[in-house]
């Protein structure tokens, strides 16, 4: 099985730590991964403000990447989606088509194609889950509250094979953080609301890590705890996956 | 409570969004109270184990009317006029409001009672209307109190869910005559009930908007839970039922279909106090039935939005929208707010509404709540691309997007430009941590690491 | 052309032949629909009597509201004044309790369907006080699509649903019942 590692942006620029703990978890789970060295960005960040039409050299340049893998893997739920929804490359389609029919984020990837049953992990702290929007309802990574359907949980799945781990539960399950991409900026005081209350509600019920599988929703989480000097930190699933010693 | 509209306050969602969260515990407040109504939905949607089923059904449906709408209308109109209704066909909101005027001036009344009706909030019709010498009086509870305040609903569902009791107290006591200080809703219902009372039994024309036309038989249905559309209707000389034209449905019995949906998504209700069913006026009385187009038959042949025109108006959308509800109605500058005004708006008029679809975060809540399945949160999206490309953004927007693609697809100047804007923030911290980052305002900047993966990468594996 | 043909002429071009209708949807039916019709009728405010005999009525209604103020029945044999109804709806704006029969009541949400032929006068049961509505014991439908299944395509020139007391939570979601309509409702299921 030929797997390429796709890291986000702002994940080797800001969150190597992230890339690296992915990399080695999935070569743990046995998988044998490329990492294509010229790849960049998805993309999102212009056409979610509109600027699709700006996203060609970014998708030109994921598809000289990422073509002709078996699997792309993502440790993020919004980047994924990305590409699921809007990878295409002019004149390339079948490559681009192909692309989209084979990226995986990092959970559904361990849990649908590696089917994984048990992890040799260890993390014995109180960790609250924040359900990343892009990859619950965009991705059906978890189900979410607002359909009547049977609970499921793919990264929670995970998270409940770590040893030690105490899974808290939140007051509004499945509450958008407020990070949205540029909207973070351009919508600054509803974006921080939304963290400082999504925050809240993880501390209100004793999270000493709040983790996600989007480095972009704990950026913007972290940024509010640190500035409120909190104890609290944040932590990719990957990471925490990936702890075996702690 | 602020005038929104008048000069001194900034049009925009996000500037406005920025003054209703220095108040920060009256964001609690007003957040805490619609996720009491979502959570409400919720607890009422889960006892319906076939609820997505209703869902899809009524979508299936309204679908089925869009696409067939020009028969649907023509049976309706049929049908209403074997009744005894005239039906008036309004291109626009201003022919909307002349032929309303009319039909009133004909009646020779310079007041009117008027039950909830986003439509005629869509045309200003009250505006016109006092222009020309009506007085309206809206009699569902939540309208009369932001008329008594001189602001537009903020809510399609919950007119003033941005006033607190007190507030309202304040606003009777002014109005109304009740004792001051006297914030009990029990109190200020009543006493809203007396006096609204009094315009039932002396208004001879009743205004009322429509939740469902029925093409197979001609009847208007209208649901309230105050039941003061029916006792309007029931007390006036002349009926005038407004109605967008995506408001009908084929046959009677897909209310079965619609009723289950409505009030559970709207406020959590199995169904509203009263669905009423009118048919043929009352013996002596008139019945009139305003079809409005106002961009509808533009929107149904634009096949990215033509499904933002199944709305029911019932405000799950609203009450489920992180954003919503942390920057109130009147942030939205439009008759309908939150998610789905944020799609229809920009049809309207997409350079004063072009804000809106920016107001998100794309979390695609609303999608999931909407019981006729509006892809809401991709309507968003794709109206960004729409804005965009019509030139509603600024140049040093649309700049620094050019920047960012060129930086982002070139590998070569993305490692670069990374490593040295980390260098930078490492060295120079303040040049980001700064009043002048929107970011910095509220939170701390990242961490800027001194090597990126893919240097450790390179490093370490490759 | 004036506004109409340009409206359907738009429309017209716009058609795309669907006739995709959906079938029934099926629900979970309740064991007990009584039951539920009068735990969903009570949680919303009204109450619900079952009784074997129409005098029963009349002695509670009497118990509950006390004789004062005026009374209209549409339901005969009550011992209560029929209407005597000259078109004038203002007229009845001093009434404190009207009684009506409804055909069916809807277990899902407590509403009670009422036709215009019903009512007397169509302003009656919303301008009155206090309501009171009569249906038999076997007269409940499970779900508004049973409802819809029983209308028909009956001609009523007006007919309402009724679930409750009117009521309004537009201040601070406290609910309060009795907005404009009746401030109470009660439903009486005879066998």
């Amino acid at each position: 099985m030929k797997v390429a590692l796709f890291v986000p942006c702002y994940v080797d620029q800001f969150y190597p730590q992230v890339g690296i703990a992915t990399l080695q978890l999935l070569e743990k789970l046995g998988v044998t991964v490329s990492v294509p060295e010229n790849q960049t960005c998805c993309g999102q960040p212009m056409a979610n403000s509109g600027f699709a039409y700006l996203s060609h050299g970014c998708d030109e340049n994921f598809v000289d990447s990422f073509a002709n893998f078996d699997y792309v893997v993502c440790p993020s739920g919004s980047c994924t989606l990305h590409i699921k929804d809007h990878l295409r490359a002019e004149g390339r389609e079948d490559e681009s088509s192909q692309i989209r029919g084979h990226i995986k984020e990092l959970t559904e990837f361990i849990t649908d194609v590696l089917q994984v049953k048990e992890l040799n992990a260890k993390f014995p702290h109180k960790v609250g889950l924040h359900q990343s929007c892009h990859g619950q309802r965009g991705l059906g990574l978890s189900q979410m509250s607002e359909v009547v359907a049977p609970p499921f949980s793919k990264p929670e799945q995970l998270l409940r094979m770590v040893e030690g781990i105490q899974l808290i539960e939140l007051d509004r399950r499945d509450e958008c953080c407020g990070f949205g991409g540029t909207f973070c900026v351009t919508e600054e005081a509803v974006s921080v609301k939304m963290g400082i209350d999504r925050v809240a509600d993880h501390i209100k019920h004793g999270a000493e890590y709040i983790t996600a599988g989007d480095m972009s929703c704990l950026m913007h989480l972290e940024g509010i705890l640190r500035r409120q000097k909190s104890k609290t930190q944040v932590i990719h699933i990957a990471q925490i996956l990936n702890a075996t010693t702690r | 409570m602020t005038q929104p509209g008048s000069p001194q306050i900034p049009l925009d969602h996000a500037s406005r969004a920025e003054m209703f969260n220095k108040d920060s515990s009256r964001v609690d407040w007003h957040d805490e109270t619609l996720w009491f109504v979502r959570a409400k939905r919720d607890r009422a949607v889960k006892q319906l184990p076939e609820w997505e089923s209703l869902r899809e059904a009524a979508s299936t449906i309204k679908l089925n009317v869009l696409d067939n709408l020009h028969d649907y209308l023509l049976e309706f109109e049929r049908q209403a006029q074997a009744n005894g209704a005239v039906v008036h066909w309004a291109e626009t909101a201003e022919d909307h409001n002349r032929i309303v005027h009319k039909i009133i001036a004909d009646a020779g009344v310079t007041r009117i009672v008027k039950s909830k009706s986003m439509l005629t909030e869509e045309c200003h019709l009250n505006d016109f209307l006092e222009q020309q010498g009506i007085d309206v009086v809206d009699t569902d509870l939540g309208e009369r109190i932001v008329q008594l305040a001189g602001e537009p609903p903020s809510h399609i569902v919950l007119p003033c869910i941005h006033w607190k009791k007190e507030e309202i107290g304040e606003l009777f006591a002014k109005h109304l005559g009740t004792t001051p200080g006297s914030s009990d809703p029990g109190y200020l219902t009543a006493s809203a009930r007396v006096h609204l009372r009094t315009h039932f039994l002396t208004s001879k024309v009743a205004l009322t908007g429509v939740n469902f036309a029925v093409a197979e038989t001609g009847e208007v249905v209208v649901c309230t839970n105050e039941g003061n559309a029916d006792l309007g209707v029931q007390l006036a000389d002349v009926h005038i039922a407004c109605m967008g034209i995506e408001k009908i449905i084929p046959k009677r019995r897909h209310l079965g279909v619609f009723l289950r949906l409505l009030a559970r998504s709207a406020t959590g209700q199995p169904i509203t106090t009263y669905s009423s069913h009118f048919r043929r006026p009352r013996p002596g009385q008139q019945m009139h039935i305003v079809l409005v187009d106002n961009g509808r038959t533009k929107r149904l042949s634009q096949p990215d939005f033509r499904g933002a025109l199944k709305c029911i108006r019932c405000g799950a959308c609203m009450n489920t929208c992180p954003v919503y509800r942390r920057s109130g109605g009147h942030s939205y500058h439009h008759a309908v707010a939150g998610p789905i005004g944020a799609i229809l708006a920009p049809g309207l008029d997409a350079k004063e509404f072009g804000d809106l679809p920016f107001a998100s975060t794309l979390c695609g809540s609303c999608s999931f709540v909407c019981p006729v399945k509006i892809d809401i949160h991709n309507q968003l999206y794709k109206w960004r691309q729409v804005i965009v490309k019509e030139g509603y953004v600024t140049n040093s927007k649309k700049t620094g997007m050019k920047l960012m693609a060129g930086v982002l697809s070139r590998p070569w100047l993305y490692t670069s430009g990374g490593k040295t804007g980390r260098w930078l923030m490492r060295v120079f911290p303040w040049l980001v941590n700064n009043k002048f980052n929107p970011w910095y305002k509220q939170r701390e900047m990242p961490p800027p690491p001194s090597i990126s993966f893919q240097r450790w990468y390179k490093e370490n594996k490759s | 052309m004036n506004s109409r043909d340009r409206i359907l002429s738009r429309l017209k071009e716009a058609r795309v032949s669907n006739n995709k209708l959906p079938e029934i949807v099926e629900s979970v039916l309740p064991d007990d629909l009584r039951q539920q019709l009068t735990s969903v009728l009570q949680g919303i405010g009204g109450t619900v009597v079952t009784t074997s005999s129409l005098k029963d009525i009349t002695s509670y209604l009497l118990e509950k509201f006390k004789p004062a103020g005026r009374w209209i029945s549409m339901v005969k044999d009550l011992d209560i004044p029929g209407p005597s109804l000259n078109g004038n709806p203002h007229e009845l704006e001093n009434v404190q309790v009207s009684i009506f029969h409804g055909h069916f009541a809807v277990a899902e949400n407590g509403a009670v369907w009422i036709t215009s032929d019903l009512m007397g006068d169509r302003a009656l049961p919303f301008i009155c006080e206090h309501i009171a509505v009569v249906v038999g014991s076997s007269d409940i439908v499970p779900t508004m699509r049973h409802a819809y299944d029983r209308i028909g395509n009956s001609s009523q020139d007006f007919g309402t649903f009724i679930a409750g007391p009117s009521k309004t939570a537009d201040i601070e979601q406290s609910l309060v019942l009795g907005a404009h309509g009746p401030k109470s409702l009660t439903l009486f299921l005879v066998s």
